[in-house]
């Protein structure tokens, strides 16, 4: 229950104040700019893009900043602003097979054609801690090598070709918006990865880890990991033509899972799908492999009860700023609703005392 | 259709251009053509599609921040701008340029703006696909033993 409570409007200006000087800090050391924290915290702006689910690094930059760093509080004021903005339309679907790749990597076969390209990655680094970043000074210019202008086909086209894996699906239907419309469960699949797309990663990180350890065990291969610039085109209704709006970063991972038949389904090789904006491996190998764990239904496998399987428990929890938002109310004054909580346990010992004495 | 492909290439070099590249590559050209404008500057939000499988049914991935201009020069050309971000003069210039490339100032425009732009964008993809063939993995096999 919720009580108007007048007061506090001195209290709450004091705190904002001193937000807004704690968060400059120590004024000996210099301000950070948006430009840097979007070139040098380049990571941190693309998780706050993902999950904010609107794309400006700028902005995320810019929400990074005012949240001090606090990268749900930045996502919460990406969200809040986007809903000030008008929607001009919504894109082609977004062409992965011609990303120009950053980094593609496949942990199943060595030699897919376009190679492997590791990109600027921190696998294999020492994970030891480097002081020399610590000191200023240059960082030399990165390697080159002579790039041959081949395509890089999706390493999953092969296996499709076998007849080994199970079909794309197809349709060109309108995807439903869950910005636009209420979830409603069950869900198809587009819905299921627009919510897991701006899911909060820490949360699906922790279910893919719960299928590997055996909660709706769906044993997954990386078939291919890819990192790069993708164009995006709208139609444009005054020119009856879709043109190029710019183009976005994207991290797409393809699984393969083992699959030995269903009732409806012969053995074959099933799939599952993490595609999210900017640099964000583990969020989309994450994606991918909840993907896959919430298709059991349509492939006829067995509801094992896992969490990961349980699409209601997915959807209605992957999004931070839906459960910070209910999680942090809590904090918020109560006093009326606690009164009456105090008020009942009072009685309830009176009744309790007098009940006891007229036993004894 | 070879008029619409060519018009589709620049819009598309305009909206991926660097905001501030534009800017001073438009100030050069030296051209302040009469104009109004049908949609003033505006900022809004394009959802981006991608494809379930990347070949499949397409899902709503993701909002992008896009800002669109439409103007009309004194002769009547319509040019529209669609960019990605927030830069409303951005917008602007890839309008205007899009209405003068349906005219007589289509050549200087190519040579002074439509060019530069192209060749910076080729430049900056070349590089960043030499530092990408730089990590391209070289397998060799180990000989073994009992050979």
């Amino acid at each position: 229950m919720y009580v108007a409570v007048k007061g506090g409007e001195r209290a709450i200006e004091a705190a904002h104040g001193w937000l807004a000087e704690e968060r400059r800090g120590d004024v000996a050391v210099p301000e950070l700019s948006v430009a840097q924290i979007r070139a040098q915290m380049a990571l941190a702006v693309n998780r706050v893009m993902a999950e904010g689910s609107l794309y400006d690094p700028d902005l995320a930059a810019l929400a990074i900043k005012q949240a001090r760093g606090d990268l749900i509080e930045a996502i919460f004021l990406m969200r809040a602003y986007r809903t000030t903005l008008p929607r001009f339309g919504a894109s082609e679907p977004v062409e992965t097979g011609a990303m120009r790749c950053d980094r593609r990597i496949s942990a199943t076969f060595k030699d897919a054609p376009g190679g492997q390209v590791l990109g600027p990655t921190f696998d294999y680094t020492h994970r030891l801690l480097d002081f020399a970043l610590a000191a200023e000074g240059e960082t030399p210019p990165a390697p080159e090598a002579v790039a041959a202008q081949r395509a890089m086909p999706h390493v999953m086209g092969y296996l499709d070709r076998e007849g080994l894996m199970e079909g794309a699906g197809a349709g060109d239907a309108v995807p439903p918006d869950m910005t636009r419309q209420p979830m409603e469960l069950p869900a198809c699949r587009a819905l299921r990865l627009q919510a897991l797309a701006r899911g909060d990663e820490g949360f699906l990180l922790g279910l893919a880890y719960s299928t590997q350890r055996g909660y709706a065990r769906n044993h997954a291969f990386v078939a291919e990991l890819r990192i790069g610039a993708v164009a995006v085109e709208m139609e444009i209704p005054e020119l009856g033509v879709s043109v190029e709006l710019g183009e976005v970063v994207l991290t797409e991972c393809e699984t393969v899972n083992q699959f030995t038949g269903s009732k409806t389904e012969p053995p074959q090789f099933t799939r599952g799908y993490g595609l999210v904006f900017g640099q964000t491996e583990r969020k989309a190998i994450s994606m991918a492999l909840v993907d896959r764990a919430l298709r059991w239904r349509e492939l006829g496998e067995e509801d094992e009860g896992a969490p990961a399987q349980d699409e209601e428990f997915v959807l209605m929890h992957a999004d931070n700023i839906q459960a910070t938002g209910f999680l942090e109310h809590i904090k918020l004054p109560h006093y009326v609703d606690f009164q009456s909580e105090l008020e009942l346990i009072r009685k309830l010992r009176r009744e309790a005392g007098a009940g006891r004495e007229a036993a004894e | 259709m070879g008029d619409i492909l060519q018009r589709k290439a620049w819009m598309g070099l305009l909206a991926r251009a660097e905001a501030g590249e534009l800017d001073r590559l438009w100030r050069a050209a030296g051209i302040a053509p009469d104009h109004i404008c049908l949609r003033p500057p505006e900022i809004g939000t394009v959802m981006v599609r991608g494809r379930a499988g990347a070949t499949g049914a397409p899902f709503n991935l993701g909002e992008m921040v896009v800002t669109r201009c439409a103007v009309r020069l004194g002769d009547g050309r319509v040019g529209h701008g669609h960019v990605q971000g927030r830069g409303k003069d951005h917008a602007r210039h890839a309008a205007l340029v899009d209405a003068l490339m349906q005219g007589p100032e289509a050549a200087h425009l190519r040579a002074a703006v439509l060019d530069p732009l192209a060749g910076a964008e080729a430049a900056r993809r070349a590089a960043r696909a030499r530092k990408a063939a730089a990590t391209k993995v070289d397998f060799f096999t180990l000989v073994r033993g009992e050979d």
